[in-house]
């Protein structure tokens, strides 16, 4: 018997002060989900909510457990939901070590009868905090901080990772730091995430799963592949539109430093050893670096020529068009977007459900720690 | 030794009431400051006008009401039919009361700011790491709000042991039952025993020098960044 994909079904409708908030979307209950929109548009209320910190009339069911319900008054109070919540500011407790936060969460809901999953060892080493644990919290920068944070929230043995924008508070270089260990909790511990951010860039590097806002509402929410390729959404209309392809290190070539990524049966090279044969890597890819061809060109510096399948073309403004394809002279792989001229698509009459071949000028590795999934 | 044991009994009086009222304030004083630093409600600032009205309210007539509501025909009268009195008033739990509601303010008013200072967050945190309200206010909101129950603790202990009105309203002039500090001064300078109430008055000075001291290096420390 299959059981159906556990799933985070959230539905809130209420006003906050003279905000309203007005939204229903469903997760999958495994990977990282992202909640994303520009400042002001709900999303960390929307978390809130979903911790119980603040209460709006709704719905939540996270995994077949009914954690709200307006229609039977059904409310379960805040520390009675399993979850890990990191703020945008750390707020570690100032009244207590390092190692006194950590383990606040982890006693409690031992306590409450949790099974230990995440131990204390593992989280110090995954968040190299181990020479913090004896400090005072008054004593560490920013970024240790957020990481205590984060280890705080994992050790109170959530089944649900609540970040509210934890790297916003950070400056470039910290972030850069930080994101490693998302990603390495990412793929060593199996817990799902909601991670709110206004910052495209991050969610292209963490996010599988997409929620997208605007003034309380939900615009639209899927795959993170799907809404980056989507042409009715702002992000694929912007100059700066892109799409990450996922794929699997198949081999290196040393003299050349070059590696070779399998993408649904096709390969993709990538400059320089980027990790080791098996492990899977996510690249990013800007549409305007993308062009397109009929027949597979045969000399040309551009080493990335995959066939591909046009599934979608989207005019945009000012003579442009975007062009959706997919992976494969067949249905169904994945969705890669390529931006070309109105000029071009009419004197190639591209159109949909036409083989053709995509010259990618420029593959930008997104470092995600590798897992071997 | 000047005075001798009278003043020695005055002086041990003293300290009993005030550790006592200092003990019951902070009983009653901390619901009421969580409440005052928390609540919702709009009509919290009268209830905070009340604590404070003995700030302003001349201690005679906080007294004044007092010795009714303890005397024989006020409800404290009727308490103390219970156990065999007349009335609660000039008695030592008479001074305690009085000390308590005296004295009010000056713990309520720190503790108050102090749970205010450190806002909702630590709670929130302490609510998503598991931790019920009630185990949230006593392992997150108590520590932090640490300088505020000592301040809090110091003004009303050394408050207590200043007071003179409301203890002359209901208190009288009993040895070892109610002649507290205050009054054994007022006594001595009375009947021209200058040498008791300079030793009296100069142990109140030294006593209040310490008192300041102490609540200024508290401040310091709550005023260090720790967060």
């Amino acid at each position: 018997m299959n059981r159906p994909d556990p799933t985070i079904t959230a539905r809130y409708a209420g006003v906050l002060g003279r905000f309203e908030l007005d939204v229903a979307f469903e997760s999958p209950l495994r990977g990282i989900t992202a909640l994303f929109g520009p400042s002001g548009c709900g999303k960390t209320t929307i978390l809130r909510c979903m911790a119980g910190l603040t209460r709006l009339p709704g719905r939540l069911v996270i995994g077949g457990e009914v954690w709200q319900d307006h229609a039977t008054g059904q409310f379960r109070e805040p520390y009675r939901r399993p979850v890990g919540y990191v703020f945008q500011e750390a707020s570690l407790f100032p009244h207590l070590s390092v190692r006194g936060n950590l383990l606040y969460g982890r006693r409690r809901a031992l306590k409450m009868g949790a099974a230990e999953h995440i131990r204390l060892d593992d989280v110090v080493d995954l968040l190299g905090i181990a020479s913090l644990l004896d400090r005072a919290t008054g004593a560490l920068s920013g970024g240790e901080r957020q990481r205590v944070a984060l280890g705080r929230a994992l050790l109170a043995q959530p089944r649900l990772l609540l970040m509210d924008e934890p790297l916003s508070a950070l400056d470039r270089m910290t972030k850069e730091d930080i994101l490693p260990y998302f990603e390495a909790i990412h793929a060593s511990l199996a817990i799902p995430m909601l991670y709110v951010s206004h910052d495209i860039a991050e969610i292209e590097r963490l996010a599988d799963h997409m929620v997208l806002l605007e003034a309380g509402r939900v615009v639209a929410a899927g795959p993170l592949a799907d809404l980056l390729g989507d042409s009715r959404l702002p992000i694929a209309r912007s100059p700066e539109a892109s799409t990450v392809l996922e794929g699997r290190i198949a081999a290196f070539d040393p003299n050349d430093e070059i590696t070779a990524l399998a993408i649904d049966g096709e390969t993709l090279l990538v400059p320089n050893r980027v990790g080791e044969a098996g492990t899977t890597q996510r690249v990013r890819i800007v549409a305007t670096n993308v062009s397109l061809a009929v027949d597979r060109p045969s000399l040309t510096t551009i080493l990335n020529i995959v066939p591909v399948r046009i599934t979608d073309i989207h005019p945009l403004d000012h003579g442009q068009v975007n062009v959706l394809v997919t992976i494969g002279h067949r249905d169904g792989g994945s969705k890669l977007l390529a931006r070309v001229t109105r000029r071009a698509q009419r004197v190639l009459s591209l159109c949909p459900g036409q083989d053709v071949y995509a010259q990618i000028k420029a593959v930008s590795l997104i470092a995600r720690a590798s897992s071997s999934a | 030794m000047l005075g001798g044991e009278e003043l020695w009994i005055a002086v041990r009086l003293t300290l009993t009431l005030a550790s006592t009222a200092t003990i019951v304030l902070l009983i009653v004083g901390t619901p009421i400051a969580w409440w005052l630093a928390r609540s919702k409600v709009r009509w919290k600032e009268a209830v905070a006008a009340v604590v404070a009205l003995p700030l302003v309210l001349p201690p005679t007539v906080l007294g004044f009401y007092l010795l009714i509501a303890l005397g024989p025909n006020g409800p404290g009268g009727w308490i103390g039919g219970l156990f065999g009195l007349r009335s609660l008033a000039f008695t030592f739990e008479a001074l305690v009361i009085g000390s308590v509601l005296y004295s009010l303010p000056f713990a309520v008013q720190p503790i108050r700011t102090a749970f205010e200072a450190f806002g909702d967050r630590p709670l929130e945190v302490a609510a998503t790491l598991r931790a019920s309200p009630w185990d949230a206010f006593w392992s997150v909101a108590v520590p932090l709000a640490r300088p505020g129950f000592m301040t809090g603790a110091v003004l009303a202990f050394a408050h207590t042991v200043g007071e003179f009105g409301v203890v002359l309203m209901i208190g009288g002039n009993i040895p070892g039952q109610t002649k507290v500090l205050s009054i054994a001064i007022y006594d001595y300078v009375e009947s021209l025993q200058w040498a008791q109430a300079h030793v009296l008055a100069g142990g109140m000075l030294v006593f209040s020098f310490v008192v300041i001291l102490s609540m200024m290096v508290l401040e310091k420390r709550i005023a260090r960044p720790g967060i």
